[in-house]
């Protein structure tokens, strides 16, 4: 499939690939997808704003430069460790696969990342991958993030990301390390839109993790464990959503991600602070999340893998074809896939 | 803070009043390091909020912020395009997310004062990026983080420093006055499409006060007859929780309105 290469949240000719609870595909305008609302139902969407996650700097015991990717943290609030992936010299126009690995890493080292510096705290299963601590006081390392990091970005997009490429128009807090980027669907007007429908505008945070990390055996370990936090008003949304029989609809992987892991076996959601451990697959039962608007994954792919929870592997592979015929481009500034949960009960067709 | 018991005229005493149970306001103060918005820092403070400010000069942005405990300095231009997105990310990151705003650092335009026929465009341009492009920027940038604390917690507040020079033509206040009446008719079309969102804008004109800017701009006035910074922002806090308390919670029905 194509690539979207320019860093367009909302092109106004994005596509959308709508796959019905019955598997039946249609295809329309993603400024539409309003339409597929009705009134009770409820949106989901994650406003975490992706932190300027890429770090330029040296590692000190070697001299020799590093691109430090924050990746993972351990909760919402912390913004002194991190777990972070570490490539060698280079920048994003490389793709991530043929990045040179970085200087041999070792428990203590220091690394100085503009006005930061971090020290390696921990060495974890694969020689790209630490965990780090930022040095210093936390307003001191936001401001350093703030100015020096970057938005994490790969080789499809040539252009050098700025923040607002990022930044989403429901976006709060800066915790995740990518964009949530289902939600760049989602301008103001849209919410206004949904609302005019007698559906109900809700968010959570999620710290949406990296989507790849240009090495296979690290790529198989995500999404690494996430931190979200699901307020009080919109898990009461969700419980009220669900008393009147309307349907819950997730804008991305990230918001299925902490609803599913926030969620009792009767589906109830819990508010508060979690970790999302889970993966979430073909055998997978959804207890809370009806619907998901999300971008066009490559088969293959975790993201690919979470959607087999609501359509079967043959109905997949069908809008897979379509998506690929149509033109559909992929990842974060693409278009888009709008999937029903198919039926409880439903025998699922093996793969 | 806790919620004030003021009464507002029409306000229903519960159930519609906006809630800040537990939590301390988070409130983010562009100008803060002098006259009124430094005054409103430690208005705040005083009131129990977590404060964040933003300011040009880093020396005097760190002096500020060690001079008062919980204060969040932040080091930025709010005129400069490239400078905001680095300010949001600060502002919800140290207060973690964001209920009230206060757009308060303003340009004066040429100083002296200056007759628009005397004006120079590079000083209408600097007075119009701090005093309405900067506020936009800003405000666009942090809605996300304004609209999720008005969902849960039933509003959220943006308040622009006004002028009477907003609405009155004086003569040699052209900068000032044409960017602070665009600004005042900013935050009204802002409320217009933003309340049923519940972020609700707010212009207030705090008065002749004694203050840097004032000074600058009328350098031989009598700061006797000038009203107090502190005491603006007190007006000003006063403002924004009689606006908190009004506020309906978005998703209520007409009908609940006050």
């Amino acid at each position: 499939m194509i690539p979207a290469s320019e860093p367009t949240q909302r092109p106004p000719d994005a596509k959308l690939l709508f796959i019905d609870k019955f598997g039946g595909i249609t295809h329309i305008r993603r400024t539409s997808f309003d339409g597929l609302l009705g009134a009770g139902d409820l949106v989901v969407a994650n406003d975490a704003t992706p932190l300027p996650a890429s770090l330029r700097g040296v590692h000190s015991p070697t001299g020799r430069p590093v691109e430090v990717r924050l990746a993972g943290r351990r909760s919402l609030d912390d913004v002194c460790d991190f777990t972070a992936i570490i490539f060698g010299a280079g920048d994003f126009h490389s793709r991530t696969e043929d990045r040179p690995a970085p200087p041999r890493l070792r428990t203590g080292d220091r690394m100085t990342l503009g006005p930061l510096s971090a020290t390696i705290e921990r060495l974890l299963d694969h020689p790209r991958l630490v965990g780090l601590h930022m040095d210093g006081p936390a307003d001191a390392i936001w401001a350093g993030l703030a100015r020096h990091g970057r938005p994490i970005q790969y080789a499809y997009v040539p252009v050098p990301l700025q923040l607002w490429d990022t930044w989403l128009p429901v976006a709060g807090r800066p915790v995740a390390f990518e964009p949530p980027s289902a939600g760049f669907a989602l301008d103001w007007r849209t919410v206004e839109r949904i609302r005019a429908r007698g559906a109900v505008f809700a968010t959570l945070t999620h710290t949406a993790g990296i989507s790849s990390t240009g090495d296979i055996e690290l790529d198989r370990k995500l999404p690494f464990d996430e931190p979200y936090r699901i307020s009080k008003s919109t898990a009461s949304a969700i419980e009220s959503t669900r008393a009147h029989g309307g349907r819950i609809i997730a804008i991305g992987t990230t918001v299925v991600r902490a609803l599913e892991h926030a969620a009792s076996r009767d589906g109830r959601v819990r508010a508060g602070d979690g970790l999302a451990t889970q993966r979430i697959g073909q055998t997978s039962r959804l207890r809370v999340v009806d619907a998901i608007l999300t971008g066009v994954h490559e088969p293959g792919t975790s993201h690919h893998q979470l959607l087999q929870a609501f359509a079967d592997g043959a109905t997949m592979r069908r809008a897979d074809k379509e998506l690929d015929a149509m033109g559909y481009r992929t990842h974060e500034f693409g278009d888009s896939v709008l999937i029903e949960r198919r039926p409880r009960g439903n025998q699922i067709i093996p793969d | 803070m806790q919620q004030k018991s003021i009464v507002v005229p029409g306000a229903r005493t519960e159930g519609a009043l906006a809630s800040y149970p537990s939590e301390a306001l988070r409130v983010a103060i562009t100008g803060g390091t002098s006259g009124l918005g430094l005054a409103l820092v430690q208005e705040f403070l005083a009131r129990g909020a977590h404060v964040a400010f933003v300011a040009r000069g880093a020396e005097r942005v760190d002096h500020i912020a060690q001079e008062h405990a919980g204060a969040h300095g932040i080091v930025g231009d709010v005129s400069a395009k490239d400078d905001i997105y680095p300010i949001a990310v600060q502002i919800t990151g140290e207060l973690g997310g964001l209920d009230i705003l206060i757009n308060n650092a303003s340009d004066l335009g040429p100083t002296p004062l200056a007759l628009l026929g005397d004006t120079d465009c590079l000083d209408f341009e600097r007075a119009f990026a701090t005093n309405v492009l900067g506020p936009f920027r800003l405000t666009k940038a942090l809605l996300g983080a304004l609209t999720a604390s008005a969902r849960e917690n039933g509003a959220a507040v943006v308040l622009n420093i006004s002028s009477d020079a907003a609405t009155n033509a004086y003569s040699g206040w052209g900068a000032y006055g044409t960017s602070k009446a665009a600004l005042l008719h900013l935050t009204r079309i802002w409320n217009e499409e933003l309340a049923s969102e519940g972020v609700h804008f707010v212009s207030l004109d705090p008065g002749d006060m004694d203050t840097p800017m004032h000074a600058l701009a009328v350098p031989d006035g009598d700061p006797a007859v000038l009203k107090r910074p502190e005491m603006a922002a007190r007006e000003v806090a006063d403002a924004i929780t009689a606006t908190l308390a009004q506020c309906v919670p978005i998703g209520a029905t007409e009908g609940d309105k006050p």
